[in-house]
């Protein structure tokens, strides 16, 4: 017998050590998410994944599953709360749809559409973020962080060098790179590390690709971020699941 | 700068003054480099030191250059951005140059009430300089910073982290002179810094006349297993607030799988950081040892061999004292190796400073901390009685809980039980301050009622009284009978006392602006959140709200409580939410708009055109905003 918890009243089938986020999306239901992946441990900030368990709300991706769990997730509550989150998200950071380069292929502007988010609600707080065009391939755009830190992981865990850090605290916190200077010249990043290619967001961007693609035939012009993640949770290989 | 005069002038008439405080010269590679090492050779070069090892280069620098923080990240073999990203997490790590003086008001609601806002402006008025900036001469700075524990003597301030209390126009004035001055710190006058431990009331703790040793020797000569029990027998429950089993918290700590039982540690939380709570600094000052024993104790039922006291930076004047009762405590055989004579019962107890971040409270964050990182809350679980400090099994209790386990483990549970109520055995201590005659820390049996505690204090006029702190409760004039316990108002010992003259909105604006400020930044809810409720009681505050403004802020409350990554977001609505429910009038009286309105004023938005331009005329402004 395999064991199952239910999501929204559908049976969901999974295996021991599994998280509810992982379960839920290899059977095929969506539930929002910024700063997991599956090659990487539960991070549990962005809080886009949250659902209810036992009248309280808890990070999807931070939960095991366990056999019997009642989990609600498209509920209009939960659903509610993270249109909220998104339009915090928005908020906070400097973001101009139009004129981005990750326009189409930009998680944050996906799962907006996703979330059917017209407008943003709150004030913006423009914070004052200079970019930094130092290095020779690629170009950090700071005003679109949104602190997932995949690429403070993925340089530490992955490409062994320690590019990126957070530093600063609360709606202070920003993104420093592991150099003297503050530049990204000085540090050892690659366009090919994953460091370099795993911003959900238009941050770190690659020089000299900008607009490629079209806009219009993008990643997420082409199906919503919801038929996009579970096609790529069949891709995926089963053991990689975490 | 001193602007009054000229500097040519000024440096004439410049007293001579015994000691001009020296710095080192933080530009010069070789200074920066000599203090960086000094101190990596004195700590040790271990990456879990990283916070201390900042802290202390500091202290020999004064702020933490680019290049010290690239030296101590070379010393240290960690990542620079690792570092950056640390020192720059907490308060009192300065990474631009400061002045000679620090000085910084504690920004709680208490002293606010009492004028520390308007001496803080005195003071900047006295030495022509804006508060938050650095003195163009680098000779001060003055800003504010969260509660640093002396809300019963306020107005109060750190300078240069050295706590003065009682300010009052004379001391400020004092204050601004000696600034001026330049006279080193070590020859102001000393009774400047006297700390008042104003204890009100004493019971089983505060009149606990146990030697050095008592608690600990009638243990050993019983068992491990024993001191769990009487400690059990006690029903002795956390004293930080959350009221969990003491004895259930070493259990755990004690079954959870070690390779090594002397892996595990014991860590006292001396981050006292609740606004309006002071009790363990009068604790730690009065009765270290009491402290200290209880860790100690805690040691030998859990066989740990390494203990942490988290000092919060606030109480860093308290180190030199508690390092010296540490070193008699290790003279004694009580610390160390064979602790009074028991083969294999050896402990150590390291203090780790705090820098300056209320979230360090929380116990995986306060964990993150001692290993040298970002406060950040971990997840949850793994709790840390099985996962804490690097990894081994971890039992982080209250300063007053560990005193307590002193008493118990000396005199026994059945004792213990008999004061207080069933759930909540014992006594409590509480932090009393605001509006009433006699602020301090007052000693209660649990079940002592709200209004019991106003009468001792005297507080007479009493209409609301903020339970626990900024993450606490608000209690109304009709609720003043419930009792303090953990089964009815349970507490970490913050009582506030607001009278009938106060604006319980002002109340919550000042909680609300304290989490913004303390948000670790970590998760979304909290991060954003808490800086836009601020915002929002701002634009109330600014005559701008309107009833859509209060749908909001609860809309943003229930986020908060729902979503954030750990309790300090959670409680970041409280007072908000308790405000709304229990004096909505005085939010209310704020709705001055039925339509909404926006925050943005285009008039003030051009203040800083018409400073630039060095105009104020009507046609500067726009035509309804006339000057």
């Amino acid at each position: 017998m395999t064991k199952v918890f239910l999501l929204d009243g559908a049976p969901v089938p999974f295996e021991d050590g599994q998280s509810v986020l992982a379960a839920a999306r290899r059977a095929g239901h969506f539930i929002p998410h910024l700063c997991w992946r599956e090659e990487f441990p539960p991070h549990g900030s962005c809080k886009l994944c949250v659902v209810k368990i036992d009248g309280r709300q808890v990070s999807s991706c931070a939960t095991p599953a366990r056999e019997g769990l009642v989990v609600q997730s498209a509920t209009e509550e939960i659903l509610d709360e993270r249109r909220e989150l998104i339009t915090m998200l928005f908020s906070e950071g400097n973001h101009f749809c139009p004129s981005c380069e990750k326009s189409g292929n930009c998680q944050l502007q996906a799962l907006a559409y996703e979330l059917e988010i017209l407008a943003p609600r709150h004030n913006r707080f423009f914070p004052d973020r200079p970019v930094d065009a130092s290095h020779p391939d690629i170009l950090l755009d700071f005003n679109r962080c949104i602190f997932c830190e995949l690429c403070v992981r993925a340089s530490r865990d992955v490409d062994r060098k320690n590019v990126f850090a957070l530093g600063g605290r609360g709606i202070n916190k920003h993104l420093v790179v592991n150099a003297e200077s503050g530049r990204l010249a000085d540090t050892n990043l690659d366009k090919n590390d994953l460091a370099a290619n795993i911003c959900p967001v238009g941050v770190i961007l690659h020089k000299r690709r900008g607009f490629a693609v079209p806009i219009g035939e993008r990643i997420y012009d082409e199906q919503p971020i919801s038929a996009r993640d579970l096609a790529a949770a069949r891709e995926e290989p089963r053991e990689r699941q975490a | 700068m001193t602007q009054r005069k000229g500097s040519g002038e000024a440096e004439r008439d410049m007293p001579t003054p015994p000691f001009v405080p020296q710095i080192l010269s933080c530009d010069r590679p070789d200074v920066v480099d000599g203090a960086v090492d000094a101190t990596v050779e004195r700590r040790g070069r271990d990456g879990a030191l990283l916070l201390q090892i900042l802290i202390e280069a500091q202290e020999r620098l004064s702020w933490l250059s680019p290049r010290a923080l690239s030296r101590i990240a070379a010393r240290l073999d960690l990542p620079r951005a690792h570092v950056e990203g640390v020192a720059s997490f907490y308060s009192f790590l300065h990474l631009r140059p400061v002045g000679l003086y620090r000085l910084l008001f504690a920004d709680n609601i208490i002293e606010e009430m009492q004028g520390g806002r308007d001496l803080m402006l005195e003071l900047c008025r006295q030495l022509w300089i804006e508060p938050g900036k650095l003195s163009e001469d680098q000779l001060v700075s003055v800003d504010v910073t969260s509660c640093i524990g002396m809300s019963d003597q306020g107005p109060s301030l750190l300078v240069n982290g050295r706590p003065i209390t009682g300010l009052t126009p004379e001391r400020i004035g004092a204050i601004a002179s000696l600034v001026r001055d330049r006279i080193s710190l070590d020859h102001w006058p000393q009774e400047l810094f006297a700390v008042a431990d104003n204890v009100r009331r004493r019971d089983v703790l505060l009149s606990s006349r146990l030697a050095p040793g008592d608690a600990l020797r009638r243990a050993i000569a019983e068992s491990r297993d024993a001191l769990v029990a009487q400690v059990g027998r006690a029903n002795l429950r956390g004293r930080g607030g959350a009221g969990f089993a003491t004895a259930r918290k070493w259990e755990l700590c004690r079954q959870a799988p070690v390779r090594d039982p002397g892996a595990r540690v014991v860590v006292c939380n001396a981050d006292e950081g609740e606004p309006g709570t002071f009790k363990d600094r009068v604790l730690l000052t009065l009765m270290p040892d009491h402290v200290f024993e209880g860790m100690t104790l805690a040691a030998y039922a859990l066989e740990a061999k390494r203990g942490f006291l988290y000092l919060r930076g606030e109480y860093r004047y308290l180190r030199e004292d508690l390092e010296a009762v540490l070193a008699r405590r290790r003279r004694d055989g009580l610390l160390g190796r064979s602790i009074l004579g028991a083969e294999g019962f050896d402990f150590e107890i390291e203090i780790h400073l705090g820098a300056g971040a209320y979230v360090c409270g929380e116990e995986t964050a306060l964990i993150e901390s001692l290993e040298g990182k970002r406060g950040a809350p971990r997840i949850r679980p793994p709790f840390p009685v099985t996962h804490g400090y690097l990894g081994q099994p971890t039992s982080v209790n209250n300063v007053e809980t560990l005193a307590l386990a002193t008493l118990i483990a000396a005199h026994g549970g059945e004792d213990f039980a008999k004061v207080g109520t069933p759930q909540s055995t014992g006594t409590k201590l509480l932090s009393v301050s605001g509006d009433c005659a006699a602020p301090g820390v007052y000693e209660f049996p649990f079940g002592v009622t709200i209004a019991e505690v106003l009468e001792a204090c005297g507080a007479r006029r009493a209409k609301a009284v903020q339970l626990g702190g900024a993450a606490g409760i608000t209690l109304a004039e009709r609720e003043f009978a419930r009792r303090v316990a953990f089964e009815d108002a349970p507490t970490a010992g913050a009582l506030m006392v607001f009278d009938q003259s106060r604006d319980m909105f002002q109340v919550a604006r000042n909680f609300v602006r304290f989490f913004a400020h303390e948000s670790c930044g970590f998760c979304t809810p909290c991060r954003i959140g808490t800086t836009l409720l601020r915002d929002l009681l701002q634009k109330l505050e600014d005559g701008h709200g309107s009833p859509l403004d209060l749908a909001e802020i609860e809309r943003l409350d229930h986020l908060l409580q729902a979503t954030s990554h750990c309790g300090l977001g959670q409680a970041a609505a409280n007072p908000v939410l308790d405000g709304l429910r229990k004096f909505r009038p005085a939010f209310e009286a704020r709705m001055l708009h039925e339509e909404f309105q926006p925050a943005f004023n285009l008039d003030a938005a051009l203040a800083r055109a018409r400073q630039l331009s060095g105009r104020d005329d009507a046609l500067a402004h726009l035509p309804e905003h006339k000057p």
